[in-house]
C-alpha cells in the first residue's frame, strides 16, 4: 500500500516534470549511460578479478593458443600447456611452441605467471578443468604443497637426458617430483677494470682478507677514484633478498660443510657458527658503499645501474644480471662470497635453481606423454636448445649446447680448478617470507645502528628465527 | 489492495525495467560476491590447497570432534592477537583523522569562496590512484623526510610507521569523505539558517546545533566507510610497512624467541597464515570469515549508534 502510493506520487512528480521535456531526457540519456557504465565496470571488476592472479599486465600474460589459430593441431597426440615460472623466457617459449607445434601438430600452450604471484596462479589454474601439464616445483616447500600433482618423473624419456641429478627433488618416498631445466649461480659481481683503476688486481681478492683490503681502499679513496667499493645494499622489498635470502646461504652452506652432509629436507634449527662470518661480509658491503647504511631501510637506489654506470665495482647479486651488466661492463666478472672462513680460497659460487619442471600427475596419459617428448625435444634439439640456453644460461642436459652468460661460465671454470660448489641451502628457509621478513627487520635497525645489541638481535632472527619458523609450518 | 499493486507494476516503469537495469548488477554480485563468499564459509571448514580440492573433517585423529579445527587453531598465535589490537587502534585513529578533515575541508569549500570547484576535484584525486602503488609511492616521499629529519625510517619505527600509515590513508579518503559531506552541508535547508541568524546564533552554535545534526545522515555513511575501510586495510599496509618492523624477543630459559611484526594489521595477518603452506589454507580462510563477521558487526553497530542521532527534516 504504502509503496504503491509511493509509487504514484512518484509518477505525479514524473509527469510535471515532462513539462522541462528537453532537459529531463538529456539527464535521463545520463542516468541510463551511467548504470550502462557502472554495470560494465562491475563486470569488468568481476573479470579481472577472476584473471587478475595470472596477470598483472596484458604483457605479462600471453597465450600462444588464442593468438595462433593452429591450423595442423592432431588432438589425438595430446596437448601441452606450460604454466611458465620465468617472465624473461616468455617470447622464446611462446615462438618455441609454435614451432614444435608446425613439426608435429601437438599443441603447446604457454602461459606466464607474473612475477612473483606464480604459486597463485598455479592454485587457480590447477582447478580447471584443462590444468597445466608442466609446471614448476622449485623447492621442499613447494614439493610438500604439490607432490600429489607431481608424476613420478623415475625411469622417464626426459629423465635419461639429465647429466646430472644435482638439481633433482624428492619427495619423503622417494618420488621423482621436478627436474632442474636450468641452474643459476650468484656470488658477488666484480667490475675488473675498476679495481685496476684503483691499483688492484684480481688476483689480490683470494679470500675475506683479500677483498676487505681492496673494498674498504677503494671506499676511502671514493671521491678522488669516481666510484666507490660496493653498490648499495637496499633492504626494501625489490632488494632486501640479495641478503635475507642469497648471502644467508653462505652461512647454511658452511653449517652444511662443518656437518659433511648437504641437506636433503628442511633442519628444525641452525648452529649459527657461521653468523660472524656473515657479518663480516654483510658489514662490508654496507659500510664501503655508495649509500649511508642508515638510509638502506628505505630502499630506492638503483644497485643494478650504479654498477652498470662504472660508479661501484662490486655488486651483490646473480648470473641472470649477466644480460644487463654486460651491456656496459663486459668484462664483468663473478667472485664466490669471501667471508673469512679457513680455506674459503677454494670457494666457488652458489650453484642451484628453482627452475625444477614437474609434469601434472593428473593428466590424461596422453598429455602427460606429449608433455615429456616436449621436454625431450627443448632439451635436445639443436635450435630448440640453442633459444632456451641463450636465455636460461644452462641447462644440465647432456645433449644441450654450451652457455653463454659468462658468470655461469665463471662458475664453471671455479668447478673446473677444483673449487667447491656452495649449494643452494637457502632453499630450506622455513615459512620463507616471515623468516625473511624479521631477519630485514632486524638488518635494518643493525643498519641504522651497528651495535652488538642489535646484531644479537639478527642473530635470533636468523638462528632462532628458524627454529621458530619450523616448528610454525610443522607444528 | 490487490489490484492496485497489480496495476503499479504494469504501469510504473520504475517497476517494469528495474531488473533490466539491476540485472547486470545482480549478475556481477552474484559471481563476484555471493558465490564466493558461500564457498569460502565451506572451504573454512576444511583442508584445501586449490579450491577444488578439499577435504571436510569431523572427526580428527585423536576420534574428537573437529569441524572447527581451523577455528580454534587459527586464532592461537600471538600474531593475530596483535594485529587486532593495533588494526583496533589505526581503524579509530583513522576514522577521527579522515572525518573531522573531511568535514572541515567540505565545510570549507561550502562557504562560496573562488575556485572551489577545483579544489574540490584536487581533493578527490588521490582516491583515484590504487592502494600498492601509493603505498610505494609515500615510502619514498617519507623514506625522504625522515632522513631529512634525521629521524629513523618508517619501516624501522613503530610509531613512525603507525601515523606514516594514518597520513597516507587519509590524504587518499579525505576527498571522497569530503564529497559526502558536501553534499549533505547543502542539503541543510537555507531557511533553518536563516532562523537560527535572526534568532542571534553565531557561527560556532550555527555549525553545533544546526548544521552537524542535519549533516548526521553524512556522518553516518561517513564513519561507516571509513571503519570499515579502516579495518580491512590491507594494500596500503603491504606495500608502505609490510608488517616491519618485527618486536624481536630473543629465546628465554622458559620459552623458544617470539617475532611480532608490529605494524600487520588483520588483512595482512591472513594472508601471512595462507603463505605457510598449504595445510593452512583452511586456517586463513577461518580467519577470514571471522574476519569478516568482525568488520560487519562494527559496522552495523556504528550505524545504528549513529542512525539513532539522526534528525528528521
Amino acid at each position: 500500500m504504502r509503496s504503491s502510493r509511493m509509487s504514484d506520487a512518484f509518477g505525479q512528480i514524473l509527469i510535471e516534470k515532462v513539462i522541462n521535456v528537453k532537459k529531463e531526457t538529456i539527464k535521463r540519456a545520463a542516468a541510463v549511460a551511467l548504470a550502462a557504465m557502472m554495470a560494465g565496470t562491475a563486470l569488468a571488476g568481476c573479470g579481472e578479478s577472476s584473471s587478475n592472479a595470472t596477470s598483472d599486465s596484458p604483457s605479462s600474460k600471453t597465450d600462444s593458443s588464442a593468438a595462433d589459430p593452429l591450423a595442423d593441431v592432431d588432438g589425438s597426440k595430446g596437448k601441452v600447456y606450460w604454466l611458465n615460472f620465468k617472465p624473461e623466457i616468455d617470447e622464446t617459449l611462446q615462438t618455441l611452441a609454435k614451432d614444435y607445434t608446425a613439426k608435429t601438430g601437438v599443441e603447446v600452450k604457454v602461459v606466464t605467471a607474473a612475477s612473483g604471484s606464480y604459486f597463485d596462479t598455479l592454485t587457480a589454474e590447477m582447478t580447471k578443468p584443462d590444468a597445466p601439464t608442466l609446471f614448476v616445483i622449485g623447492n621442499q616447500q613447494g614439493v610438500k604443497d604439490w607432490k600429489d600433482y607431481a608424476l613420478d618423473l623415475k625411469g622417464t624419456a626426459i629423465e635419461a637426458e639429465l647429466n646430472t641429478d644435482a638439481y633433482n627433488l624428492y619427495d619423503e618416498s622417494g618420488k621423482l617430483v621436478s627436474m632442474g631445466y636450468c641452474y643459476e649461480c650468484y656470488g658477488i659481481i666484480v667490475n675488473p677494470d675498476l679495481i685496476e683503476q684503483a691499483g688492484h688486481k684480481m688476483d689480490e681478492i683470494k679470500n675475506f682478507e683479500g677483498l676487505k683490503a681492496v673494498a674498504e681502499d677503494i671506499h676511502a679513496r671514493a671521491g678522488e677514484l669516481g666510484f666507490d667499493a660496493f653498490s648499495s645494499s637496499d633492504m626494501d622489498d625489490s632488494s632486501s633478498w640479495r641478503f635475507t635470502g642469497h648471502m644467508a646461504n653462505l652461512e647454511y652452506f658452511y653449517e652444511e660443510k662443518e656437518a659433511g652432509a648437504t641437506w636433503t629436507e628442511c633442519p628444525a634449527s641452525l648452529t649459527g657458527n657461521y653468523m660472524d662470518n656473515y657479518k663480516n661480509l654483510f658489514d662490508l658491503c654496507i659500510n664501503n658503499s655508495l649509500t649511508d647504511p642508515k638510509d638502506l631501510a628505505a630502499g630506492g637506489h638503483n644497485a643494478e645501474n650504479e654498477f652498470k654506470e662504472g660508479k661501484a665495482a662490486f655488486f651483490v647479486n646473480g648470473s641472470w644480471e649477466y644480460a644487463a651488466v654486460s651491456e656496459t661492463v663486459p668484462n664483468a666478472t663473478m667472485i664466490p662470497y669471501y667471508c673469512g672462513v679457513e680455506g674459503e680460497e677454494k670457494a666457488g659460487l652458489n650453484c642451484g635453481t628453482e627452475n625444477c619442471w614437474a609434469v601434472n600427475a593428473k593428466a590424461s596419459a596422453e598429455d602427460q606423454k606429449a608433455t615429456i617428448d616436449f621436454m625431450v625435444w627443448l632439451v635436445s634439439d639443436p635450435d630448440a636448445n640453442k633459444a632456451m640456453v641463450e636465455q636460461l644460461g644452462i641447462m644440465p642436459y647432456k645433449n644441450a649446447v654450451a652457455s653463454t652468460n659468462g658468470f655461469l661460465n665463471d662458475a664453471a671454470k671455479y668447478t673446473a680448478d677444483g673449487c667447491y660448489v656452495m649449494d643452494w641451502a637457502t632453499n630450506y628457509q622455513p615459512n620463507v617470507d616471515e623468516y625473511r621478513k624479521v631477519l630485514v627487520s632486524a638488518l635494518n635497525a643493525y643498519c641504522a645502528d651497528q651495535s652488538d645489541a642489535n646484531w644479537a638481535a639478527v642473530k635470533t632472527a636468523f638462528v632462532d628465527g628458524w627454529a621458530v619458523q619450523y616448528a610454525a609450518i610443522n607444528g | 489492495m490487490e489490484k492496485t499493486k497489480k496495476k503499479s507494476i504494469f504501469s510504473n516503469p520504475m517497476r517494469k525495467w528495474g531488473w533490466f537495469f539491476l540485472g547486470p548488477m545482480a549478475i556481477a554480485f552474484f559471481i563476484g560476491f555471493v558465490w564466493p563468499f558461500i564457498q569460502g564459509i565451506f572451504l573454512s571448514f576444511c583442508d584445501f590447497n586449490t579450491v577444488s580440492d578439499f577435504s571436510i573433517k569431523f572427526i580428527n585423529d585423536k576420534g574428537q570432534f573437529a569441524l572447527f579445527e581451523n577455528y580454534i587453531n587459527s586464532i592461537q598465535s600471538p600474531q593475530i592477537i596483535y594485529s587486532l589490537g593495533f588494526t583496533a587502534l589505526f581503524a579509530v585513529v583513522s576514522v577521527i583523522v579522515i572525518n573531522v578533515f573531511a568535514f572541515a575541508i567540505a565545510y570549507a569549500l561550502t562557504q562560496g569562496i573562488k575556485g572551489s570547484n577545483l579544489f574540490r576535484t584536487i581533493f578527490f584525486m588521490p582516491n583515484l590512484i590504487g592502494g600498492v602503488i601509493l603505498g610505494y609511492a609515500w615510502q619514498m616521499i617519507f623514506g625522504g623526510i625522515l632522513s631529512l629529519l634525521d629521524l629513523p625510517d618508517l619501516r624501522s619505527d613503530t610509531g613512525i610507521g603507525f601515523w606514516c600509515l594514518v597520513i597516507l590513508v587519509a590524504w587518499q579518503q579525505i576527498g571522497y569523505m569530503m564529497i559526502i559531506y558536501i553534499a549533505g552541508l547543502q542539503a541543510v535547508p537555507e531557511d533553518m539558517l536563516e532562523a537560527a541568524k535572526i534568532d542571534g546564533a553565531n557561527k560556532t552554535q550555527t555549525l553545533f546545533r544546526v548544521i552537524i545534526p542535519n549533516v548526521m545522515p553524512s556522518i553516518t555513511i561517513c564513519m561507516f566507510l571509513s571503519l570499515t575501510n579502516g579495518f580491512k586495510l590491507f594494500d596500503q599496509n603491504f606495500a608502505l610497512n609490510s608488517g616491519l618492523p618485527t618486536i624481536i624477543r630473543p629465546a628465554t630459559e622458559t620459552s623458544p624467541a617470539s617475532f611480532i611484526n608490529s605494524t600487520q594489521m588483520l588483512a595482512m595477518t591472513i594472508k601471512a597464515t595462507y603463505d605457510k603452506g598449504s595445510a593452512f589454507h583452511g586456517q586463513a580462510q577461518a580467519q577470514a570469515v571471522m574476519f569478516f563477521i568482525l568488520v560487519a558487526a562494527i559496522g552495523l553497530g556504528q550505524l545504528a549508534i549513529t542512525r539513532k542521532r539522526e534528525v528528521q527534516q
